[in-house]
């Protein structure tokens, strides 16, 4: 396919969208796989929430932070 | 203004009260039962690999579009190409910075920490649409008009649009505890969403060197259906992307927060062990 005399803005303008697209995702990726790690270090601590300790406790119906 | 219950389970069932009481009935329910962070994790697991697949194929089908079956514009020539990128990625960004603002009055409003999260995660994603916006623009820009940027409304607007994106990731950081920080940036989010019609209408209101809107006008599109159904296609596909970044973005800002809560409640129980 020949792109013509501005061949060089149309190739750049796809190559900035597919680096930011690409950060975009990689970022996701890198801080899910952050917060599932600090997560698991923290249960192997032993690390619980109220509401999975306290015998009795009625099940989190709104925020599980 | 009412003072945000302690509790959490408080909130869910202030919100189902409202729900009833505003005659949402069983959608209402619905949505606030689907908005519940636990089921929210599960549904949201189960639907972001159909929704990344389907993101992927529609990319696919929208770039052989844009590249092989839509001709050259009869001015443009080929660098009529660079709209499928620059089009979609601008819709996104306003669409995004809509959600936060609809995400902000769900934190004022009705205190649902689902909103915070929702906010937050929308906020770099419509960051990065901003910036594709502003860069496929200059790069389109200069081979038409002769310059990278001039100062002109849809510009400067859609400028300040990326740096209100940028405001408001700096401000999330800034503040330690989350329902806080949703506060104070739900406030900043609609202040600033007053330049979503500014930039919507600047190309009406002002003399632009920006071409007026050619898709969404009254009197329908004034593009060749040829151009107009990639471009629509391609659209499709970043709103895809867009919605599978957010979702995944939801899902790690909630594992983030029982992070924080994990360590806060280790924290304690540390210093009561030592005391």
């Amino acid at each position: 396919m020949d792109l013509g005399p501005h061949a060089f803005f149309i190739l750049a303008a796809y190559a900035a969208t597919a680096a930011i697209l690409a950060a975009l995702i990689l970022r996701a990726a890198l801080d899910h796989r952050a917060q599932v790690r600090a997560l698991a270090e923290l249960e192997a601590r032993g690390a619980r929430r109220r509401s999975d300790v306290t015998p009795g406790a009625p099940a989190a119906a709104g925020w599980s932070g | 203004m009412l003072a945000r219950p302690a509790d959490p389970r408080l909130r869910g069932s202030a919100l189902r009260r409202i729900a009833a009481a505003t005659g949402g009935g069983y959608i209402a329910s619905m949505l606030t039962q689907l908005a519940n962070p636990s089921v929210f994790l599960r549904w949201s697991g189960a639907a972001l690999p159909f929704l990344a697949a389907a993101a992927a194929v529609l990319l696919a089908v929208g770039l052989s579009m844009a590249w092989f079956l839509a001709p050259a514009d009869y001015q443009q020539g080929e660098t009529v190409r660079i709209m499928f990128l620059h089009v979609p990625a601008a819709w996104l960004a306003l669409g995004f910075y809509a959600i936060m603002a609809a995400s902000a009055l769900g934190t004022l409003v009705w205190r649902h920490p689902l909103a915070d999260v929702s906010q937050k995660a929308a906020a770099p994603i419509g960051a990065g649409f901003a910036l594709i916006c502003l860069v496929t623009g200059a790069l389109w820009g200069k081979p038409m008009w002769g310059a990278y940027w001039v100062w002109d409304a849809r510009l400067t607007s859609v400028l300040v649009l990326f740096l209100m994106y940028c405001g408001i990731l700096a401000l999330w950081r800034t503040i330690e505890d989350p329902s806080r920080a949703a506060r104070a940036v739900s406030i900043l989010t609609l202040v600033g969403s007053v330049n979503l019609p500014i930039i919507k209408f600047s190309v009406d209101w002002w003399n632009t060197l920006h071409q007026p809107a050619s898709v969404l006008r009254p009197g329908g599109p004034a593009i060749h259906p040829s151009m107009l159904y990639p471009l629509l296609v391609m659209a499709a596909a970043f709103a895809l992307i867009a919605v599978t970044l957010h979702l995944a973005g939801m899902r790690t800002e909630i594992l983030r927060r029982r992070v924080r809560t994990l360590s806060l409640l280790e924290a304690e129980r540390l210093d009561r062990q030592a005391a």
